[in-house]
């Protein structure tokens, strides 16, 4: 991590690591799309619309490691003055709320044929929405500041204090009657989804992950790089 | 320990030399609620169902109002930086300013509810769960509204930016209150409600103050 903190030798080690992380992004989720689609069995109870768990679920389950990455980014760069650290955070944080909201949308989309409903007000859901909010409020406190230096600092607290959700995400179904349903994954006792509907879900997940790690290289190199076109303008 | 004191005595004459601070915090609240009516209609069926919600929303939104000046004065007029030199940690400081804040602008909402309460013609045995409820979450409120104020000390658009900040983590207050006055109306027990309400509360106090006085720092410095 600390190898890393040279802007410049970031940019050279994410050079070389670019290529093969969106050859393999592109890969897994070619398979994964075409194990879900057409390769996963239907649901005895929903049929073909399960499918769209393939896209829900990896979503969902990104939203909130991104979160994580973020407060993790957040919580390094505040102990050790770490410098690519909340820039990781910053750019991680736009690539969460997407994640977030095609969790919400897709979702949305699912409900309506399964529960007869395009949203309900359970704890998983409203949790989730909170999740949206918490990213909106991080992206828009670092942005509220004419000191970029005094925004990244301030969103690197708030987005510790918001990560106090990410539990209540995740234990939100056992705590609470909730129409969601609750894990069938990551519990204890082990999965209780089927394993041909479980490996396309893990190639998706690590496709959506690969994904993940490609455009937040791709962000940060390109903050990285307008940081350098300024202060060359500012030297000219 | 006696600095602790002195801070929450200075910022609560200063709040009563203001004077107007906590009347426009009750008059929002009054008036807030009294939009409803209008809103939803006057029939007392459809109001003494959502009474519970709709005071615990308007008593959040009244007391994000006074929030925004929480720090501003002394972060404006430099007194902000003397404070943080002070031998009273920062974390107690944020500690007796929030104190300072249920006191003025907390307590008269606590308060004021029930009288509300009345005009949405909340059913009888809901009072009691309401004061009880607010009576516990309103501190909530102000600790965590004091790391919304503390992060936007000198943002621009202050005042939006820390209600978009600081209601995503009113919300659980907000489940309990009104789960509480709900539970006591249907005749469930409303002990677990306003045990959870203790929780954060007791969460609060330590973890809010650390947070703020992070903020604040970087605010100073």
């Amino acid at each position: 991590m600390f190898s890393l903190a040279n802007p410049a030798r970031f940019m050279r080690w994410s050079a070389a690591v670019l290529p093969y992380c969106a050859f393999a992004t592109a890969v897994l989720l070619a398979a994964g799309t075409i194990l879900a689609l057409f390769v996963a069995p239907p649901d005895y109870q929903q049929g073909e619309a399960v499918r769209i768990m393939y896209v829900h679920v990896p979503a969902a389950y990104m939203a909130s490691l991104v979160y994580a990455v973020v407060a993790l980014g957040s919580a390094v760069a505040l102990i050790w003055r770490h410098p690519l650290a909340d820039i990781a955070a910053q750019e991680a944080a736009p690539l969460g709320a997407g994640f977030t909201l095609i969790c919400l949308v897709s979702g949305s989309l699912w409900g309506e044929p399964m529960w007869g409903t395009w949203w309900v007000w359970d704890a998983r859901l409203t949790s989730v929405l909170v999740l949206f909010f918490l990213y909106l409020g991080y992206m828009a406190l670092v942005n509220a500041f004419d000191d970029p230096a005094r925004g990244a600092k301030a969103g690197a607290i708030l987005a510790l204090v918001g990560v106090v959700n990410l539990p209540i995400i995740k234990f939100s179904v056992d705590w609470w009657n909730t129409l969601h349903q609750p894990a069938s994954i990551f519990r204890l006792g082990g999965p209780t989804i089927a394993a041909a509907m479980l490996w396309p879900l893990f190639i998706m997940a690590l496709g959506f992950t690969l994904f993940f790690v490609t455009l937040l290289l791709v962000r940060m190199r390109g903050r990285l790089l307008a940081a350098r076109i300024r202060a060359l303008r500012l030297a000219a | 320990m006696s600095g602790f004191f002195r801070l929450v005595r200075r910022d609560l004459r200063l709040a009563l030399r203001q004077g107007g601070d906590a009347a426009t915090v009750l008059a929002f609240f009054f008036l807030a609620v009294i939009l409803f009516p209008f809103g939803v209609g006057p029939e007392p069926e459809v109001l003494t169902r959502i009474a519970a919600g709709i005071v615990w929303v308007t008593a959040l939104l009244a007391a994000l109002l006074s929030l925004e000046r929480l720090f501003l004065a002394d972060y404006e007029d430099g007194s902000l930086e003397a404070l943080a030199l002070m031998p009273l940690p920062l974390e107690f400081q944020v500690l007796a300013k929030a104190l300072a804040h249920w006191l003025t602008t907390g307590l008269p909402l606590v308060v004021v509810a029930p009288l509300l309460a009345l005009l949405l013609h909340l059913d009888g045995a809901g009072y009691g769960a309401l004061v009880l409820g607010m009576a516990l979450g309103t501190p909530t409120l102000s600790l965590v509204g004091a790391i919304g104020a503390a992060l936007t000390l000198g943002a621009r658009r202050g005042g939006v930016l820390l209600s978009l900040l600081v209601l995503p983590l009113y919300i659980p207050v907000l489940i309990f209150g009104v789960g509480a006055v709900e539970a006591a109306v249907t005749g469930l027990e409303m002990r677990p409600h306003l045990m959870l309400l203790v929780a954060l509360l007791l969460a609060a106090i330590p973890l809010a103050p650390v947070a703020a006085a992070a903020a604040l720092r970087q605010a100073v410095e």
